[in-house]
């Protein structure tokens, strides 16, 4: 696909930026099946392939499941890998998402998130990924099609880090961003392939003068051992995600860190959200502000490893918290967002009221007003201290 | 809020109103705003009712919900007006749901702008009606039903969102390369009809 460019600055859908920022990464291997929303980002890359833009071995598999099989094989083999994939397709990778990591793998994933069957639906929740949050790969949530853009290039420093050595999995929001031309500013060829450098696997399994063995039977004297160094490397990957956040802004002009704050420091309440729903936030923040409320926002960047010090240490002395989550995980006690949030501020002798708010599931629209209405329900528990209802649907 | 110029288009697939919103953002792109474009899509079959927004503005924008209160608001099917389908699911409502006070709406019909404001239920309202004949006009320029080009060009005529200019210089470099100059041709004529032929009250 031809991108045009005004003063370096483009218009484009998620989909398209990320299947450009593919090009530009130009990786060893990529084997996808396509799936709604994220068809778009294999055509326009398959097309990459076609007029030779790229040097990737693109795989056309049968199934998400045999797509990542193939991912796995390659990565091992000692190719930089991607792929993308969404809802079904994700859920189909299942098993094969914690081969990945426990084999760990540095693969590229951008999943472009929509809500699961059944009913059928093809709209942004995060019912995909946060089903995920547990298999060992990295978590890292766009709010705009420039960040989804810009999270592929420090996704694939993260992954390869020698300190981390793990898949990590992009996620931007289903048509909200995936199908939204939005302004983005693109990087050089030159400065993509300088930032995310070559790629040397440390123990191909194709070094045949250097045999490995990936994935072989650990009984119950070596496994555990395996799942602790597993753990210690997701727990290392947070000080690399600052790291490669920071070099990028240096080089780039556009920082990026574990969490970003908005309107936070001075503020008496605050919302938790993730991704795209974060910026009608941010337009809702300001127009309470504007009228002397003092409401703040949080997002996090980085969900897997939870940077859960950081994020306590930013909500502790706020009085009431609204977790937002674009998913039901069914538990009977809130969603994910609201049992990390909750549960890290545990600690805290004094912390804040913290509630749960479901809302947009399967693409329902969330307005500035369902923001507002949050933000008012907050500033009445931060003054009378009583909540009325911990956990609640909203948008409904 | 007031910093956005907000759009919405009406049509049914395959009329390219996805289409006109791309181009729309492409072109107030070229001129160093800030845009979105984007669709709303339902079942993907044709002729099922679609709507596309944008959003334009001088500011970055953060917004990410549907546009609910569109200032401009284009229809490629007189066919919708006055349907409301899926009464209670909010992604159906009527053409003019929500719309402002001083709305503008550009519609393709060959009707009267004046017709067409019964038609649409805005007797004695502030809004200001247009139409034009974008599916006659597409026929003889691109030789398709494709009205989204023509609406872009009334969109120019009828409102200060964008220039004729603009739009036929953003379509000349971005669709050259994808289209034969033929069809080019056809749907910068397409523009200029759809400019010169639009009819307010």
């Amino acid at each position: 696909m031809a991108v045009t460019m005004v003063k370096k600055q483009a218009g484009l859908t998620g989909n398209s930026a990320v299947a450009y920022a593919m090009k530009q990464i130009n990786p060893d291997v990529c084997a996808a099946y396509p799936i709604t929303p994220s068809t778009q980002i294999m055509e326009d890359f398959s097309s990459y392939v076609a007029d030779g833009k790229v040097d990737t071995e693109l795989i056309t598999a049968e199934s998400e499941h045999s797509a990542m099989s193939a991912c796995i094989g390659a990565s091992a083999a000692g190719a930089r890998v991607m792929t993308a994939t969404s809802s079904q397709g994700l859920a189909l990778m299942w098993e094969m998402l914690y081969i990945a990591s426990g084999l760990r793998l540095p693969i590229v994933l951008a999943n472009v998130n929509r809500a699961l069957s059944a009913p059928i639906n093809i709209h942004c929740d995060h019912s995909d990924s946060m089903g995920a949050r547990d298999s060992g790969w990295i978590q890292i949530y766009s709010e705009t099609v420039q960040e989804a853009y810009d999270n592929l290039f420090q996704a694939v420093r993260i992954a390869e880090s020698e300190k981390v050595l793990l898949p990590v999995m992009v996620c931007l929001d289903g048509f909200i961003t995936s199908h939204a031309i939005e302004n983005i500013s693109l990087l050089e060829d030159a400065e993509v392939s300088q930032f995310v450098g070559g790629y040397k696997a440390q123990h191909p399994m194709l070094d045949t003068d250097n045999p490995v063995t990936y994935g072989a039977m650990t009984l119950p004297d070596s496994y555990i051992i395996f799942k602790h160094q597993q753990s210690e490397a997701i727990g290392r990957a947070k000080d690399v995600v600052v790291e490669v956040g920071k070099e990028f802004g240096n080089r780039f002009g556009r920082e990026y860190g574990l969490m970003e704050k908005y309107r936070l420091d001075d503020a008496d309440v605050a919302i938790v959200i993730l991704s795209s729903a974060a910026g009608t936030t941010k337009v809702a923040v300001d127009e309470l502000r504007a009228k002397g409320k003092k409401v703040g926002l949080l997002r996090p960047r980085l969900f897997r490893p939870f940077p859960f010090k950081e994020i306590a240490d930013a909500l502790k002395s706020i009085k009431a918290v609204a977790c937002l989550d674009r998913v039901d995980s069914f538990s009977g006690f809130g969603s994910p967002l609201f049992n990390e949030i909750r549960s890290t501020l545990y600690e805290f002798e004094k912390r804040p009221k913290v509630i749960n708010k479901i809302f947009g599931l399967g693409g329902r629209d969330y307005k500035v007003k369902d923001a507002v209405g949050v933000f008012e329900e907050l500033l009445k528990i931060a003054e009378t201290g009583k909540v009325e209802t911990l956990i609640k649907y909203i948008t409904l | 809020m007031t910093a956005y110029i907000e759009i919405r288009w009406h049509g049914r697939a395959q009329q390219g109103v996805v289409t006109a919103a791309k181009v729309l953002g492409e072109a107030c792109l070229r001129l160093g705003k800030y845009v979105q474009a984007f669709p709303e899509f339902g079942p993907e079959r044709m002729g099922a009712p679609v709507r596309a927004f944008n959003r334009i503005s001088s500011e970055p924008i953060r917004l990410h919900c549907q546009v609910t209160e569109p200032k401009y608001v284009l229809i490629a099917d007189s066919t919708l007006i006055g349907t409301a389908l899926s009464k209670g699911i909010e992604s159906s409502g009527s053409v003019t749901e929500g719309a402002t006070e001083d709305a503008v709406f550009i519609v393709n019909t060959p009707k009267s702008p004046d017709e067409m404001r019964s038609e649409l239920g805005l007797k004695g309202k502030k809004a200001h009606v247009y139409t034009v004949d974008a599916s006659k006009i597409s026929l003889e320029t691109i030789a398709r039903l494709m009205p989204n080009t023509p609406l872009l060009g009334a969109l120019a005529k009828a409102t200060d969102v964008i220039t004729l200019d603009a739009l036929v210089e953003n379509f000349k470099e971005n669709y050259s390369k994808k289209f034969s100059p033929k069809v080019v041709e056809g749907n910068i004529a397409a523009m200029n009809r759809g400019f010169q032929e639009v009819k307010g009250e």
